[in-house]
């Protein structure tokens, strides 16, 4: 039995006591996470504020968990919701079925639906896990439950991760 | 008047053990997750701080099975024996000098053959242990009662004829006699430094803690002798394994390091230097912990009949003959 090796082992363990935890007490400190993690989706929009998806249905097609509903319908030349000629009237994922494999996002001609970075998607109804295309879009924050326990709280929303940075793809996304 | 004297005395002692208790397994809890670069239970209260509590309610109201292949009357028994005999090891560390609390002696019992004392109470408890493991009906529980009766063969015969050298060179049994004697002559540690290293290792055996928990193995044995035990009864036997720890830290200061005498010509305070030593010893207890590796107790037996014992006997046998040429005790 060699002393060295177990004096060597008290100088490990002491110098670990010394260091920071590597565990995060997550609900009251945010997790890092890497800003490619795949999220909950965002729909994105053009910067002057159509939207990017045209209703194409591309993505529903890709999907290998048949968890994307999209309906078109033509858009009005007066006012457009999207850049295309026509826009997605519904846009449904049901996050119960999505993988989070990211084809959707790949199979996408315009970009439009993209992977963000929110994970904390927790119900208690199944059908409050089908996201609709206001829970989707870009300005709204945070998964369905998030925003029902804010406003019956009153307090601000609070995100329990946090990036390092935004990726581009994500166009208009910020989370803080 | 004495007895009902020594009666609240015991009883200030014995509540004082089981807060020391509750809050050793918060801080061996969270002292380990540090060690082991992580948090630790911090969710009840500040810091978790609240954390023995829940542990204690969890544990008061967690149904209460008993094995049916188990001796009844045994089965029960055992945690009884461990938890009592370790709860009494205590009584009778002197944590003052005479007369230092209040006008009172800071100690329960004031035997004149303490360190005799300490052994025997210390040595029942591992009847407990021994008792629970055979009479759980289950072959793990047996194993590692046997164990821990195999392990105690061996450390025990170091830890006696270590302990042999000091008690020769003070001329006395008496832990008040072992510490005035420190206070004169300087610490034991420095006089008698094997003996000191023989019983350091020996009573990381006792307390059965790493590198020596091979009584309670729970990769091997499951949980050792404590496997057929759930809810209050095996919260005894969690007691009695922390008290023996917390037992064991006062001791080795009290013999080797000058008890709760200030070292370095600091004011003497009473029992403070005693409780800094002591915490000096549970870190060291729980450093070795995060630590180390445990040993298989064959391994044990023959580090302890080997290298131990011999040490032990040869030191033991100098001081006697440095003592004999002096003509007595120092």
């Amino acid at each position: 039995m060699s002393v060295y090796a177990l004096a060597k082992a008290m100088g490990i363990t002491l110098k670990h006591l010394f260091s920071k935890p590597v565990t995060i007490p997550y609900p009251s400190a945010p997790v890092p996470i890497k800003p490619r993690f795949h999220g909950r989706h965002v729909l994105t929009r053009h910067p002057d504020g159509l939207e990017k998806c045209i209703g194409c249905s591309l993505c529903a097609a890709a999907c290998p968990a048949y968890a994307i509903y999209v309906e078109p319908a033509e858009n009005d030349p007066q006012s457009p919701v999207s850049a295309g000629e026509r826009y997605a009237k519904v846009y449904e994922i049901n996050m119960l079925r999505c993988i989070f494999c990211g084809l959707c996002e790949e199979a996408c001609p315009t970009g439009a639906i993209v992977l963000g970075n929110e994970f904390e998607l927790a119900d208690y109804v199944y059908a409050d896990l089908v996201y609709g295309k206001e829970d989707l879009l870009v300005d709204t924050v945070g998964s369905k439950a998030q925003r029902r326990e804010a406003e019956k709280s009153g307090k601000p929303l609070k995100l329990g991760f946090e990036v390092p940075y935004v990726r581009p793809e994500l166009e208009g996304v910020k989370y803080e | 008047m004495s007895y009902l004297l020594a009666a609240i005395k015991g009883l200030v002692l014995i509540l004082m053990l089981l807060f020391t208790f509750a809050y050793l397994t918060w801080a061996m809890r969270r002292g380990l997750a540090r060690f082991q670069i992580r948090q630790g239970p911090n969710r009840v209260g500040p810091l978790g701080l609240f954390q023995p509590l829940a542990d204690a309610v969890k544990a008061i109201f967690k149904e209460d099975i008993s094995v049916a292949k188990a001796d009844k009357f045994v089965y029960w028994l055992a945690p009884l024996i461990s938890f009592t005999f370790a709860l009494a090891a205590f009584a009778v560390i002197p944590l003052g000098p005479k007369g230092s609390l209040f006008g009172l002696d800071p100690w329960v019992a004031g035997l004149n053959v303490s360190i005799l004392y300490i052994f025997a109470v210390a040595e029942l408890a591992t009847y407990g242990i021994f008792l629970s493991g055979w009479a759980s009906g289950s072959k793990y529980s047996l194993m590692g009662g046997m164990r821990s009766a195999a392990g105690l063969i061996g450390y025990e015969l170091a830890l006696g004829v270590a302990l042999l050298g000091p008690v020769l060179l003070v001329g006395s049994l008496d832990l008040r006699d072992i510490v005035d004697w420190q206070v004169k002559h300087g610490w034991l540690a420095l006089w008698q430094l094997p003996v000191f290293i023989v019983y350091l290792i020996a009573a990381l055996a006792e307390m059965g803690r790493t590198p020596f928990d091979f009584a309670e193995a729970e990769q091997e044995l499951v949980g050792g002798f404590s496997t057929e035990y759930n809810s209050m009864k095996f919260v005894a036997f969690y007691m009695a394994e922390l008290l023996h720890w917390i037992t064991a830290s006062a001791l080795i200061p009290t013999l080797f390091m000058g008890g709760w005498h200030a070292p370095f010509g600091l004011p003497e305070v009473p029992i403070l230097w005693l409780f800094i030593k002591w915490l000096v010893f549970i870190f060291v207890v729980m450093w070795i912990w995060a630590s180390w590796f445990r040993t298989r107790y064959d391994v044990m037996i023959r580090f302890a009949w080997g290298k131990l014992f011999p040490v032990a006997l040869a030191w033991f046998l100098l001081t006697a003959y440095w003592v004999a040429s002096k003509g007595g005790a120092v």
